[in-house]
């Protein structure tokens, strides 16, 4: 059951769209300048979009189904937000169009600041980050722009524990930081003791994700956040995991210095098959000065009646700009939508019912899968994919699920887990498709016992079967076609 | 209005389950001083209070569709976007996945994007491109990541011409703080000329970086400049733009090693800056040192042609701190939001909107410089952007178009000191003659007060 590509569905002298004939005196075109052939597909409107709905039939997706994946946060994306992201006020706009052409869109991004400032306790955010790991590149190169302002440049180190998130030892090493891994504790809180041999006046700081991969809350959060600082160290907290957070818990109340918001986990805007996400910063005031440029501010207060004029203001030892523009606006606008119709109370209950749904699937799998670090979770749980008497993996599982219509959760990760299951199940589910989740848990490990080649040959009712990767790697076919000096090499 | 579908009694029957008495009991680990703090937000809205809400934001801005004619440019464009591309981009199957890591069920992400590869590929003429980046700027910063990888940190240079689009260059400088590099040429008060950009590399350069068209609007053969450099050693970076690539010769032909570019013209709306699109392609000798998500063609169990992410080991996953890039996601649905349009369109209509953009823009070009006070910058062929010299500062003329609704072009006074008073205007098939007219009467008008 596979589609042709477009490629070849493409037949010569077919055209999707025609455009109006010039308007104007056609101009000479330059004979030298020109290229030769244009090597794109040629296909009517219909057969363009049957190949599409064709592909989108073969997605698994949360309008579809249960998307457990473990640190993603695949949570109902709401309709209105497509709405609203989409009215031609916003979608029609350019971002160098004059300030007094664009203050909608400027009073919008200058109150999801606020927002994002009240949600997290933090003293300044911007919102120009494309992702969670733009974020936290942003937020390393902020942490070390502090130091060097102090003329404080010996500071080399990045202090991870290993149940951070994957993307942090990579955006430190981004920008030439030395990662320096601390261990786990029995109860899967940060090590204090290696934490605290790690200290020194070389470390620019610790990246905690708290919740942690783990899905749990470090237990001594405030005296690891004072450890660092103690040694003139700063915290960064990976944004990841607030859901459970929200109205539970502002992170700098806690110490935390800088951190990342997931507009796309937290704010429910869509993870679009892998993007666009937005990334905000948030700073506590002694990073302020050091956030990328620009963010929206108060360029003129209003009088009575009048609203005041927002416009774009540079911090003053600012890092730079981090990407074009002024962030995933369409994200943001999403995301205000989000918030507008939660309030605070709607955003604690996020935070209660994502954290409720991730216990209770705990407490219903505890007895069949193997939980190491088994304590009161948060938004998300890591079991191991192991059932014993049998030799299937979390791998097996993983495509097993897929054969009764849910999408796995994630695995192998976090590394600190053998055979890691990393469940998220979110807020946004009810109770019945979290039973059957674990109902057909448990029914999994019975077929591991009695029927495990089921299992290892699985999944055998989705469209495609299991991939052959090494293929794919050694072969390296990366486009429908072969362009000429590319089969000459 | 919250999106949670359990009732109280199914509430206390989970907590009941798990053993506690109160959703409070499960949050014991959380500091209790600062415990369920009190948010200071607005009251929740209904679904019909919100959408009445963010239209009238909405309705703060003037638009370009209904309120505003735009000449503005500088880096994203305003062209027609076929009514296809966002029926499927609204696709809950599209947009509510996640990258497609289990590719059994993830087969409509991943071939979308391997036939994006492939359309992009074709259109720069390069032989592989990744999932994407970002945005354009951003695509230019990983090409220095990349030439930095390739040359193991031996080569220390990079040469940015000053006529690349002032914020890529910018996102470029805060992306190499700190990893001891040398930037060259990137000199906003020195326009420089391909002879003296290709003065300033050496031995040591790992990188050389123009943009084509340049920010200015101006097209070049970088054929030479580019066999210069490779004579040096050194890789080239080309940063283009997506339609102007349906008529002019391909960065790929002039041999560039890297070809980035910003893809919003193929399909993506405005959006007051995003999201958008960073396109990034290379050579197959250097695919090991691109960043960024990579889909290859492979067979299932079933023997089914299908596709998989693949080179995996290149990213930050696995390969951590070592990693060349930190980046995770691509931009999954603007990639598909091209891959649509370029599907649609096809060479003939992609050839036909440049073609509607270079007879425009050159229509303009001529009626602007016949008026007595305005002035071609440049003679140097240009595809639907060009640089204008105004008789009076770019702030008051446009304050004066705005009157007439009219979004006037980008002051180029703002990014470089010797072009005050230039402005840069962007002509697309979306500017009917009737509109170009306007514009050129207000301008001569403009020069008269």
């Amino acid at each position: 059951m596979t589609e042709p590509t477009i490629y070849e569905l493409s037949s010569p002298g077919r055209t999707g769209v025609t455009f109006p004939e010039p308007d104007v005196p056609c101009a000479q075109l330059p004979d030298a300048l020109l290229r030769a052939d244009l090597p794109l597909p040629e296909l009517a409107e219909v057969d363009v979009v049957r190949h599409y709905m064709h592909l989108s039939r073969f997605n698994y997706s949360v309008d579809g189904g249960f998307y457990p994946l473990g640190s993603c946060t695949m949570k109902y994306n709401p309709k209105i937000n497509e709405d609203t992201a989409r009215l031609p006020g916003f979608a029609f706009t350019h971002p160098l169009q004059p300030i007094e052409t664009v203050q909608g869109n400027l009073a919008l991004m200058y109150t999801l600041q606020e927002w994002l400032k009240e949600i997290s306790g933090f003293a300044a955010v911007s919102l120009q980050p494309a992702a969670g790991a733009h974020g936290e590149l942003t937020g390393v190169l902020i942490m070390r722009a502090y130091h060097h302002d102090r003329g404080d440049e010996k500071r080399v180190k990045m202090l991870i524990p290993d149940s951070a998130h994957g993307t942090n030892p990579a955006s430190s090493g981004m920008i030439g930081l030395n990662v320096v891994q601390i261990p786990s504790d029995s109860r899967g809180n940060v090590d204090l003791a290696a934490l605290k041999t790690a200290c020194d006046e070389t470390v620019v700081g610790l990246m905690l994700t708290n919740p942690n991969t783990l899905g749990l809350f470090d237990e001594h959060v405030e005296e690891v956040v004072n450890i660092v600082h103690e040694c003139g160290g700063l915290v960064y907290g990976d944004g990841a995991n607030l859901n459970a957070l929200l109205g539970v818990l502002r992170p700098a109340d806690v110490g935390i210095d800088v951190m990342h918001f997931n507009l796309h986990k937290t704010f429910s805007t869509p993870h679009g098959g892998g993007g666009p996400g937005s990334g905000p910063v948030g700073v506590a005031a002694r990073l302020a000065d050091f956030l990328p440029s620009p963010i929206v501010g108060i360029v003129e207060e209003g009088e009575e009646d009048e609203p005041p004029l927002f416009g774009f203001i540079t911090p003053e030892k600012t890092i730079g700009r981090v990407k074009a523009f002024h962030g995933h606006f369409g994200m943001i606008v999403r995301a205000y939508t989000y918030i507008t119709m939660h309030g605070a109370e709607g955003l604690r209950q996020v935070a209660e019912y994502s954290v409720l749904n991730a216990n209770y699937l705990l407490a219903r799998l505890r007895k069949t899968y193997h939980v190491p670090y088994d304590r009161i979770c948060m938004h998300e749980f890591v079991a191991e994919g192991k059932v014993e008497g049998s030799d299937v993996r979390a791998l097996d599982i993983a495509k097993r699920l897929m054969d009764y219509d849910f999408h796995p959760p994630t695995n192998y990760f976090p590394l600190i887990v053998h055979e890691a299951l990393m469940i998220e199940p979110t807020e946004t589910e009810n109770k019945d498709t979290l039973d059957r989740f674990a109902d057909t848990l448990i029914k999994i490990a019975e077929e591991a016992k009695s029927q495990s080649e089921l299992l290892h040959a699985a999944p055998h009712k989705t469209p495609f079967g299991r991939m052959d990767e090494v293929k794919a790697a050694r072969e390296l076919v990366l486009c429908c076609w072969l362009p000429e000096d590319y089969s000459s090499q | 209005m919250n999106y949670i579908p359990i009732s109280p009694s199914e509430r206390d029957a989970m907590l009941a389950t798990i053993g506690v008495e109160s959703l409070e009991d499960l949050f014991k680990d959380v500091p209790a001083r600062h415990r369920f703090p009190d948010l200071n937000l607005p009251p929740a809205l209904t679904e019909m209070e919100a959408a009445a809400e963010l239209q009238e934001l909405a309705l703060g801005n003037e638009n370009i569709r209904t309120e505003l004619v735009s000449f503005l440019g500088a880096g994203v464009y305003n062209h027609y976007i076929p009514a296809v591309v966002d029926h499927i981009l609204r696709r809950g199957e599209f947009y509510t996945a996640y990258t497609p890591y289990q590719p059994e069920i993830s087969q409509g992400t991943l071939q979308a994007i391997f036939e994006y590869q492939s359309m992009i590929a074709a259109l720069t003429g390069m032989e592989v491109s990744n999932a994407s980046h970002y945005d354009g700027a951003t695509a230019v910063a990983e090409s220095v990541n990349m030439a930095f990888a390739q040359f193991r940190g031996k080569r220390t240079k990079i040469v940015l011409s000053p006529s690349v689009n002032p914020q890529y260059r910018a996102t470029l400088r805060t992306y190499v703080q700190g990893m001891g590099l040398e930037l060259s040429g990137d000199n906003s008060s020195q326009i420089s000329t391909l002879d003296s950009l290709l003065s300033l590399v050496d031995t040591n350069t790992a990188l050389v970086i123009v943009q084509y068209p340049d920010f200015f609007g101006r097209i070049y053969d970088y054929t030479t400049l580019i066999a210069a450099a490779h004579a040096q050693g050194a890789l080239v970076c080309v940063a283009t733009n997506p339609t102007a690539l349906a008529l002019f010769k391909t960065p790929g032909a002039m041999g560039a090693d890297i070809v980035v570019g910003e893809g919003q013209p193929l399909g993506i709306p405005l959006s007051f800056g995003g999201p958008y699109l960073g396109f990034f392609t290379t050579r197959k000798q250097y695919i090991h040192k691109m960043a960024g998500r990579l889909v290859g063609e492979t067979v299932d169990s079933r023997g089914q042609r299908a596709f998989v992410l693949t080179l995996t080991a290149r990213e930050q996953h696995i390969k951590r701190e070592r990693a060349t890039s930190n980046i995770c996601t691509n931009q999954g649905l603007m990639a598909l939001a091209s891959a649509v349009y370029m599907s649609l369109l096809g060479q003939t209509g992609l050839r036909q909107v440049a073609e509607l953009c270079y007879h425009k823009a050159h229509y303009a070009a001529k009626e602007i410089s016949k008026i007595p006070g305005y002035e071609l910058c440049f003679d140097t062929p240009f595809f639907h952007e060009f640089s204008v010299c105004c008789p009076r500062p770019v702030v008051e003329i446009n304050d004066h178009l705005l009157e007439h609704g009219i979004l006037g072009g980008y002051d180029l006074g703002l990014d470089y000191p010797t072009l005050a008073d230039h402005m840069l205007l962007a002509v697309t098939e979306m500017n009917t003659k009737d509109e170009i007219d306007a514009l050129v009467n207000v301008l001569a008008e403009v020069s008269h007060d």
